[in-house]
């Protein structure tokens, strides 16, 4: 490489290591990481310390790499919108090729140390994850169908379910209820942030329910995801996750919850306008306590258990 | 290596290697923390028997 090719990279920004970070989401990862976390504690069983530490990590890492991958392929309409704009591809940093080599490795590296440490099911899991978010939901859901966010949301669904997979080898009715709690969560998670930012999905022409079927609907459709979600989550007390601390955190926050679905429900643009998304923001906002506080009880629960506290 | 080869050796570094020196950091420690897992991983799985052939299949002479 000569001198004038060297020079020319100063006219465009150059990535730093930090660059290379946010193409994992980081944001996202913490969120795959806690989950998973609290998949892999309250998972009956012994698993080593630095076993455990690994499997989270290599978790976190796929999670990371399909990431990458969502952002090598979306490129175009992140660069469209406010919020994805500043991301390391569309803003020029990170070449797109970089991007799909760097998500493609992580991807393998993550599964075989993943199988390597624990076992092939959780590897498995993983794999299909990376699979499900980078294919099936980036590639084919999210500019096809307003439906994207509610079968998409089965991506980030998974973790906890890897976390138990990779202590218990097995999939169990507990793991699969912490697995359906994300996922029924993430569609009025996320249509209550759509509702207040609307104008981006519209200038990247995703078909979110917002620009499709427009915001009544989506209200609708909000507080019929949070019925359905609310005895889901409130059930799971009862099985070997549960217990009553995750009770009382599940019956408070449902109820909260639902009253602010019905809160978005009850509301028209124009009253929605005039303050300025009020309702809609702070839904948002409960949202994400929400399933903090569910994961944050299950781990709890499993905290407290070997005190004779945690559990029924 | 010549007379030029020294030379060259004691340049001062070019910009590039200044420009990057956080990512090239940044690398370096990532190397470094795999290398630590997959070293700690081997520990932990060849002291808890992980690697350990089954009984019943030793040689007499062993």
């Amino acid at each position: 490489m000569s001198d004038a090719t060297l020079n020319t990279r100063e006219a465009t920004p150059e990535a730093g290591f930090g660059d290379y970070v946010a193409l994992l989401k980081p944001r996202v990862m913490s969120l795959v990481v806690f989950t998973a976390l609290v998949g892999l504690l309250a998972a009956p069983g012994y698993v080593h310390p630095f076993i455990a530490f690994c499997a989270i990590l290599f978790i976190a890492v796929g999670a990371g790499a399909s990431g990458a991958l969502n952002m090598w392929w979306d490129a175009d309409i992140d660069k469209l919108m406010r919020r994805t704009a500043k991301r390391p591809v569309p803003a020029g940093k990170v070449m797109a090729d970089e991007a799909l080599a760097i998500g493609l490795t992580l991807s393998a590296m993550s599964v075989v140390f993943l199988w390597l440490a624990t076992n092939w099911l959780a590897a498995a899991l993983l794999a299909f994850t990376i699979f499900f978010y980078a294919v099936i939901y980036t590639m084919w859901l999210k500019r096809w169908t307003p439906q994207n966010i509610v079968i998409g949301g089965a991506a980030g669904a998974f973790p906890p379910m890897i976390g138990w997979a990779a202590v218990t080898g097995d999939v169990t009715l507990e793991s699969a209820l912490m697995f359906a709690l994300i996922f029924m969560w993430t569609p009025p998670h996320f249509w209550a942030l759509a509702l207040f930012i609307n104008s981006d999905y519209e200038n990247a022409s995703v078909p979110m329910l917002t620009v499709t079927h427009g915001k009544r609907v989506t209200r609708r459709h909000i507080l019929a995801y949070t019925l359905l979600l609310a005895p889901l989550a409130v059930g799971t007390a009862f099985t070997a996750i549960g217990g009553w601390i995750y009770l009382t955190v599940a019956v408070v926050l449902n109820a909260a919850f639902l009253w602010g679905a019905v809160r978005i429900w009850l509301r028209d643009e124009a009253t929605a306008e005039a303050d300025n998304y009020k309702t809609e923001k702070q839904v948002f906002k409960l949202s994400l306590l929400y399933l903090f506080a569910h994961f944050g009880a299950i781990l709890a629960e499993a905290a407290l258990a070997p005190w004779g506290m945690g559990g029924w | 290596m010549g007379h030029g080869g020294l030379v060259m050796s004691f340049r001062e570094p070019h910009e590039l290697h200044t420009r990057r020196k956080g990512r090239n950091i940044g690398v370096g420690l990532t190397l470094a923390v795999f290398i630590f897992i997959v070293f700690g991983l081997t520990v932990v799985k060849v002291t808890r028997g992980d690697f350990e052939p089954p009984r019943g299949t030793q040689t007499e002479g062993s």
